[in-house]
This record gives C-alpha cells, sequence and structure tokens, in this order.
C-alpha cells in the first residue's frame, strides 16, 4: 500500500484532478441543457414540451456507455463524411463533457420541471394577476421557490454525475479509474490499488456532500 | 448510532463478499469451451496427483485468448495449456475472468495461476509473482494509419499515441513518451484502440507486432505497421502468486519444453498467427 502510494501517488492524484476537471465541465454544460429543457417542459407550448420529452427519452434510453462510444469515435466520423469534413476529431475531454452534459442535463431537466411543477399554481397565478409578464414572474417569484425544493436532487445528480466520469475511461480519458488499471496493469497490485481509488472518491465526494449541505442551509435560511 | 453503522457495515461486507462469490461461479460457464481439452487430459496416463488446478485468463485478448465465431473459447494461450496438460497429465479448468479479475483471483487463492499474455517484468516479481519460462516471445512496434505521413517517433512531439492498458505495447509507448514528447490515451481493449487510430483521435498505436498483423488482415484495417519502430522484444509467462502453486508452475515449464521440443508449439502459434 505505502509502495504504491509512494510510487503512483502523484499519478493517482493528477488522475483525481482530471476527474474533478471533466465532471465540472460536464455539470457546467448539464446545468445550462437541462434548465433550457426542464423550462421548454413547463412552458405553455405544446412544441416546446414534445422537444423536451424526445431529448429526455432519448438521452435517459441510452446507457452512458454507449452514448460515449458514440460520441467519441461515432461522430467525428459522421461529421467527416457527412459535410465533407476532413480530420475532425473529437478528444477525450471534449466527448466527455457533451457525453456527461448530454446525460445529466437530461435528470437535470426532470428535476428541474419537478421542481417548477411543485409550486403551486397559485402562485404564478397571484403573480400575472399583480400585472408581471410571464418570465418575469417565473424567474421572480416561481424559480426562487422551485429551487428550494431542487437543490437536494440537483446535489444527488451531481454527486452521481462525478462518480459517472469513471464510465469515460473507457474512451481513454485519463480519469482515476482509468488511470488505477494502469497502476494495476504495471504493478499487479489489485486490491491495494482499487482501495486507494475508493478512499479518494470518499474523500472527494463526502467534502462535496458537507459543502452542500451548507449551501442547502444557506439557501433555505428564514424558511422555518 | 454506533450499532447500526456497525451492522450496516457489516451488511455492506457481506454484500460484498456475496458479488465476488457470484462473479466467480457465473464465469465457470465461460470455461465449458476449455472441458473439452481438460477431461482429455484427464484421460490421458496421470502421473501427478488428481487435483484439478485453477488457471485464471482474459476475456478477450485475441488471438491469445477470445470466443471464436462458433462460440468456443480459443486461443494461444488456450490450447498451451491443453498442451501442456496433455504432456504433463494434470487436470485443469480454465476460467476466464478477465485481466483484472485474473489477477485478483491468483492473489486471493480462487485460482492457482494465470494464462494472459502477461508480460515478464521486474515490477510484477517484486510485487511477488512467480513467472514460468517464456512462452512466447513478442516485439512491439508502432502502427498508423494507412494514409498517415508519421514515419517514424520523430513525427510524434505534440500529438496522442493510443495504447492498451497492461500490455507490453504500453509500457514501450511509456518509455518512449518523454524522449520524443508524444502523450498516451490508455484504451480497455483493442478494438477501440484501433478504432482511434483510424477515426483520427489518436494518431498511432503500440501494439505486438504479429498480433497487430493478424489484426490488420482479419479485420482488413485501414492500418500499416511502421516495421521501423520495433523494440527488441519480451517474454510473454505463465503467473502464479502463491507457493502453493510451485508444481504447477514446475509442471508447465517441464511441459512447455516438451511440446516446444515435439512441435506442437510451432503448431499452435502456426494455428493462430497464420
Amino acid at each position: 500500500m505505502i509502495q504504491i502510494l509512494t510510487t503512483y501517488g502523484g499519478l493517482l492524484l493528477a488522475a483525481m484532478g482530471q476527474t474533478l476537471l471533466l465532471a465540472l465541465c460536464g455539470l457546467f454544460f448539464a446545468c445550462i441543457l437541462g434548465l433550457i429543457f426542464g423550462l421548454l417542459s413547463v412552458v405553455k407550448n405544446r412544441a416546446c414540451n414534445i422537444i423536451s420529452i424526445i431529448f429526455v427519452d432519448a438521452i435517459r434510453g441510452v446507457p452512458m456507455i454507449v452514448l460515449a462510444f458514440y460520441i467519441y469515435l461515432g461522430i467525428p466520423a459522421l461529421v467527416n463524411s457527412a459535410l465533407g469534413f476532413n480530420g475532425f476529431t473529437l478528444t477525450a475531454l471534449q466527448a466527455g463533457t457533451v457525453c456527461l452534459a448530454l446525460n445529466c442535463g437530461a435528470y437535470m431537466a426532470e428535476i428541474i420541471r419537478a421542481g417548477i411543477e411543485s409550486v403551486d399554481k397559485g402562485q404564478m397565478e397571484a403573480a400575472r394577476s399583480l400585472g408581471l409578464p410571464y418570465w418575469r414572474a417565473m424567474v421572480r417569484v416561481v424559480l426562487p421557490q422551485a429551487i428550494r425544493t431542487m437543490i437536494p436532487s440537483i446535489i444527488n445528480q451531481f454527486i452521481i454525475t462525478l462518480k459517472d466520469t469513471s464510465i469515460l475511461s473507457v474512451i481513454g480519458f485519463p480519469e482515476l479509474v482509468n488511470t488505477a488499471k494502469n497502476v494495476v496493469a504495471n504493478s499487479f497490485k489489485v486490491f491495494e490499488v482499487w482501495t486507494i481509488v475508493a478512499i479518494m472518491y470518499l474523500i472527494v465526494i463526502t467534502a462535496l456532500s458537507v459543502l452542500a449541505k451548507k449551501v442547502e442551509r444557506r439557501l433555505n435560511r428564514g424558511r422555518e | 448510532m454506533k450499532k447500526l453503522f456497525a451492522l450496516g457495515m457489516a451488511a455492506v461486507m457481506a454484500l460484498s463478499l456475496a458479488a465476488c462469490g457470484g462473479a466467480a461461479s457465473s464465469t465457470s460457464t465461460a470455461s465449458s469451451a476449455a472441458e473439452g481439452a481438460s477431461s482429455e487430459a484427464a484421460s490421458a496416463e496421470t502421473a501427478g496427483s488428481d487435483k484439478t488446478w485453477v488457471i485464471a485468463t482474459d476475456t478477450v485478448f485475441k488471438p491469445f485468448e477470445y470466443t471464436d465465431a462458433s462460440g468456443n473459447f480459443v486461443g494461444i494461450d488456450v490450447d498451451i495449456v491443453a498442451a501442456i496438460a496433455e504432456d504433463q497429465g494434470f487436470k485443469y479448468e480454465l476460467k476466464s475472468l478477465g485481466w483484472d479479475g485474473a489477477i485478483a483471483a491468483c492473489q486471493s487463492g480462487q485460482a492457482d495461476g494465470m494464462i494472459a499474455g502477461a508480460s515478464i517484468t521486474q515490477e510484477r516479481k517484486d510485487s511477488g509473482w512467480m513467472f514460468s519460462d517464456g512462452y512466447y516471445t513478442a516485439t512491439q512496434t508502432m502502427t498508423v494509419a494507412e494514409n498517415s505521413d508519421i514515419t517514424g517517433f520523430e513525427d510524434l512531439a505534440g500529438k496522442t499515441v493510443a495504447i492498451k492498458i497492461g500490455t507490453q505495447g504500453a509500457a514501450y509507448a511509456e518509455s518512449l513518451k518523454d524522449e520524443y514528447g508524444f502523450q498516451t490515451q490508455s484504451f480497455e481493449d483493442s478494438p477501440t484502440m484501433y478504432q482511434a487510430v483510424l477515426g483520427g483521435q489518436c494518431v498511432a498505436c503500440f501494439e505486438d507486432t504479429p498480433i497487430m498483423q493478424a489484426s490488420i488482415k482479419d479485420g482488413g484495417l485501414a492500418l500499416k505497421v511502421l516495421e521501423n519502430t520495433a523494440n527488441e522484444g519480451g517474454d510473454y509467462g505463465f503467473a502464479i502468486f502463491s507457493e502453493n502453486s510451485q508444481e504447477l508452475l514446475d509442471m508447465f515449464n517441464a511441459g512447455l519444453a516438451n511440446i516446444k521440443a515435439n512441435g506442437t508449439y510451432d503448431e499452435i502459434l502456426a494455428k493462430y498467427l497464420g
């Protein structure tokens, strides 16, 4: 164990950095996608609702590992042959970000939809009857209340996404699991390496959970 | 609260143990293809004990072990073990556990030895593994896309090269990357690695020369092996972790020498590498 840490500790820490980088990139775009498709699913417009439903169902219906192979290997080939580009490729980080953003974005859209729908209809009606336009009523009255309900689910989704980065080891992104497999192959020390990796994930995710709880408490201040 | 926590921990541990057991037993069916070979060995004059040795292997490491079109588990490793077992008269069961699984099985005593195209390296020996004599020697070379203008390591500066986790090719690339200033990207299986080169995500990959040549021929891949990039090569060995398997290792070495002498070994290589 000590030997693994001294020989490969730096490598594993760097890999954890890559994991966090990928998760952050993915989550950033996932939030944008989630907000867009979440709002599309609640507005009173049938076409918008259908677009949102198709997006969520299509992404939810495909395992992320399949999505990863498809985006990393399939999309560049498709773009090159269909649009006549030559040599267009995605790096593993770009493909991984797209993959996480789509996957997590679909779940976020559902969380946001559920959050908005959990706010009593009377809130929107009251705001509108006071003369607020629809979007201002949404942003100023409904969303602030909805966000409080959404926060625990969103944090949960963030943590799931952070762990899902491990799936992107299959497209060769040098995140923690991919690096750990290399270390196992070099050292032939299975249990030691995976124990270290498990502890590293545990520390990071626990730290994030604690931080998230603090944010949640702050947002909820004055509610009770 | 503490009690509850302890109970939870116990439950988790029990579950994980159960999961391990499940994985081990389900994979045993994968070895059914090899059973023909092992029963054959058993019917031969049994010089040794009646013990059935459990030998772990990878799931796909073509052409060392893979499932062929008719669903049989075949490969150089599979045939070599069968031939050696027949020669030495021992019974064995081949378990196709995957690379990581095979290593773990040997360490935990679930398997007595492993044969999975594992290279004999000092680092692995230092970790407590014991290897047989080399049963296969291969050089590693760099492979690029057919229309690539890369002709040698000098052209790799700033580029990304695909490697497969745990292979000698990977070790070879890692040993060169600082000198020539390229990055490596590691994949779990060969098809994805080849696809990354074909698709242009990576400019080259490193692989055992005969395996790469066979894959290019079998798959009709638009790749070419750069012969001038070969290293001096290394040996694959049968590996054990526990001293209790020393007898198996000795039999493997004796049997290997015999099948090399009587021509069976060359027949096996010719069958898979043509």
